[in-house]
C-alpha cells in the first residue's frame, strides 16, 4: 500500500508547537484580566483627561499590535520571495488578517477615545489618524487583490509584494504624530522617556504584553485552522 | 455620554471583537471535525466494500510530510 501525501504545509496536531496553545491562550486570558483590572481599577486616575484616559491602556497596545502583525506579514512575505517556500504566503496572510482585525480595533477604540476627550469621533486635520486609515485601507485592499487571482504561486508572489509595500507606511504611520504640527493626539512616549507615573507605564506594559501575546495566540490558531482545512482538501482530493 | 460609559463602550468593542473571532474559529473547527468524519466514512466505506483505498497521487503535495497508511 502506498504512502499518501497530503500535508502540504506540515501541520501537526501532536508537535509541541500546537500542544503549547491551550498554555499560551491560558496565559493570555489571565495577563488580559490582570491588565483590565489595573487599567480599570488599580491605576490612578489621569489628572487631565480623566477617566476618559484609561482607553489608553487598551487603545495604545492594540495599535502597537496593529503595527507589529502587518510587518509580521511582510517580514513573512520578503522570506516568501527570498527563499520561496509556499508556507510563508499562508503565514504572511494570517499575519496581515490580524493586523486588519486589530487596525480596526484601533479606529474603533481611538474614535471613542477621541469622542471622550476631544468632541469629535474623527479629525480629517490629524495625521496620525488619517495616515494610520491609510495604512489599514491599504492591508484591506491586500484581500481584494489576494482573493482575486487564481491560488498558486503568482498569487503568492503578487499578494508578498504587495505586502512589502505597506510596510513603508508602518513607521510613516507611527513617526506622524511626532511630525504633525498639529498636535492634539497626545504623545506619551518622548526622547526623555515615558511622560506617565509609574505605575501607568507599569499597567501600560502589562496591557501590552496580554494584547500582543492574544495576537499570537490568536495568529497561532487562525494559522493551525488553515493548514488543517488544505490539508483536509488535499486529503479529500487525493481519496476521490 | 459619560466618560464612563465611553470607557465601557472602548472596552466592550474590544471584548465583542474578540468574542465574534472566537466564535468565527469554534464554527470552522466544527466544520473541519464535520469534514473529517465525512472522510473517515469514506474510507471506512471503501474498506467494507472489500478493496483498499484508492489514493490518488499527490495533488499539491510537497516533501515536508507524509501520512503513512499501511
Amino acid at each position: 500500500m502506498g504512502v499518501l501525501r497530503v500535508r502540504r504545509y506540515g501541520v501537526d496536531l501532536t508537535s509541541t508547537s500546537i500542544r503549547s496553545l491551550p498554555g499560551l491562550a491560558a496565559l493570555a486570558a489571565g495577563l488580559m484580566g490582570l491588565a483590565l483590572v489595573l487599567a480599570l481599577i488599580v491605576v490612578a486616575e489621569d489628572q487631565d483627561q480623566g477617566v476618559s484616559q484609561r482607553i489608553f491602556y487598551i487603545h495604545v497596545p492594540i495599535a502597537l499590535t496593529a503595527y507589529f502583525c502587518f510587518g509580521l506579514g511582510a517580514w513573512k512575505a520578503l522570506r516568501l520571495l527570498w527563499l520561496g517556500e509556499e508556507r510563508y504566503d499562508l503565514e504572511s496572510y494570517v499575519a496581515i488578517h490580524q493586523g486588519t482585525i486589530f487596525g480596526a480595533l484601533t479606529l474603533i477604540t481611538g474614535s471613542i477615545w477621541a469622542k471622550a476627550s476631544w468632541g469629535h469621533w474623527w479629525l480629517w486635520s490629524e495625521d496620525q489618524l488619517v495616515l494610520f486609515l491609510v495604512l489599514f485601507l491599504f492591508y484591506c485592499a491586500y484581500f481584494m487583490l489576494r482573493f482575486s487571482l487564481q491560488e498558486g504561486s503568482r498569487r503568492a508572489r503578487s499578494s508578498a509584494v504587495y505586502a512589502l509595500f505597506g510596510v513603508v507606511l508602518i513607521p510613516v504611520s507611527f513617526l506622524a504624530i511626532r511630525l504633525a504640527e498639529n498636535l492634539i493626539h497626545p504623545t506619551v512616549f518622548t526622547r526623555e522617556g515615558p511622560q506617565m507615573a509609574g505605575s501607568m507605564f507599569a499597567t501600560f506594559c502589562i496591557a501590552w504584553a496580554a494584547v500582543t501575546l492574544l495576537a499570537y495566540v490568536l495568529y497561532r490558531v487562525e494559522l493551525a485552522g488553515k493548514r488543517l482545512d488544505s490539508d483536509l482538501r488535499d486529503l479529500r482530493e487525493a481519496l476521490q | 455620554m459619560t466618560q464612563g460609559q465611553y470607557v465601557a463602550a472602548a472596552y466592550g468593542a474590544v471584548f465583542v471583537f474578540v468574542l465574534v473571532y472566537v466564535a468565527i474559529i469554534a464554527a470552522k473547527l466544527s466544520r473541519l471535525q464535520r469534514e473529517t468524519a465525512e472522510l473517515l466514512e469514506l474510507v471506512r466505506s471503501r474498506e467494507r466494500l472489500g478493496r483498499p483505498p484508492d489514493y490518488a497521487a499527490p495533488v499539491r503535495g510537497s516533501s515536508e510530510g507524509a501520512m503513512g497508511t499501511e
